[in-house]
């Protein structure tokens, strides 16, 4: 499956079909991140029932240091 | 104490996460501090380094209150995203609006402000806007509901320290909300004069990440803010053309 993710095209296996396994494959599930799925920012919770489908544009997010 | 929305504070000084030579040298210049609001930024991760380190992993969150900032964002509609983006986290719902409308003085919009902190309030977020030292925009910024407003001193990250302190205590004299004095102090002695102009509070981040002992700032900057506040609260003697002695006249034995 192709998704877009922070802009760039990426291929991840077809098992991955929900949110928080997305997460869990790029090993960030334990990570305070945010994601936006075809822009439409998911709340924290909502993670493990948001499924993901070919094509879809995803944004993770996080806390960096600034002022 | 510092009243924020519904959320109190002991200490006034906000402190910025950005640009630290290291994450020791910044934990300890948090603890130093004594600051209980850090300002974070919102960025796209690099999925592809999970096991890049993160401050907000060196901290104990319980123990400070988040202000992230919707910094990068030049419209009200991306500094709003911005905003949502970090409320998602579930770890805070305070926001710091920055939106800038130039990028050699990094100054804020102050259309773009003004309409990205209206939808937040509606949104129900704990709005601080960071503005320029404008009068009648901070008055409209407090009418629109802002829960605090955050002149800048001087451009960000130029040290340049308080510009126009007369703007400054127009600000701080009209608002019912706190006022904090936000961006372009350099040394903790601009940060006194801010707090001795009646700032409720000082938001600074590159005076001491940037400087060569950011612990010692840190500790420095505390000392400051907290000086400076006692001086307003304690009221200042006017200032007089010529000299008042301090020692009595009387009963001195050469005459």
């Amino acid at each position: 499956m192709e998704l877009i993710i922070n802009g760039d095209k990426v291929e991840v296996p077809n098992k991955i079909t929900t949110v928080s396994s997305l997460l869990q494959h790029f090993g960030i599930n334990q990570k305070v991140v945010i994601v936006e799925l075809n822009q439409s920012i998911l709340e924290k919770g909502s993670h493990q029932e948001t499924t993901i489908s070919d094509r879809d544009k995803i944004e993770i997010v996080n806390f960096v240091g600034g002022g | 104490m510092l009243k924020i929305g519904p959320y109190e504070f002991s200490s006034r000084l906000l402190l910025g996460t950005g640009k630290y030579p290291n994450f020791d040298v910044q934990k300890e210049a948090v603890e130093v501090s004594q600051t209980e609001i850090l300002t974070f930024s919102v960025r796209r991760m690099n999925i592809f380094e999970p096991s890049q380190p993160n401050f907000l992993e060196n901290i104990d969150v319980q123990k400070y209150k988040l202000l992230p900032n919707t910094a990068g964002a030049k419209t009200a509609e991306e500094a709003v995203r911005t905003a949502k983006l970090a409320r998602a986290s579930g770890l805070c719902d305070m926001i710091k609006v920055e939106v800038i409308g130039c990028q050699k003085t990094l100054l804020p919009d102050p259309v773009e402000t003004l309409k990205a902190s209206e939808e937040l309030i509606k949104e129900g977020f704990i709005v601080l806007p960071y503005t320029s030292d404008d009068v009648l925009l901070a008055k409209r910024l407090e009418e629109l509901g802002c829960h605090a407003i955050m002149p800048g001193a001087s451009p960000i990250g130029s040290g340049q320290g308080i510009i126009n302190p007369l703007n400054l205590s127009f600000i701080i004299e009209q608002s019912n909300v706190p006022v904090i004095v936000d961006a372009g102090i350099g040394t903790p002695s601009d940060a006194t004069v801010a707090m001795e102009l009646g700032a409720d509070g000082v938001l600074l981040n590159t005076a001491v990440s940037g400087a060569e002992d950011p612990v010692k700032m840190a500790k420095g900057m505390k000392l400051a803010i907290e000086a400076g506040r006692l001086g307003y609260e304690a009221g200042r003697i006017p200032k007089k053309r010529y000299a008042t002695a301090s020692s009595p006249m009387e009963g001195m034995s050469i005459s």
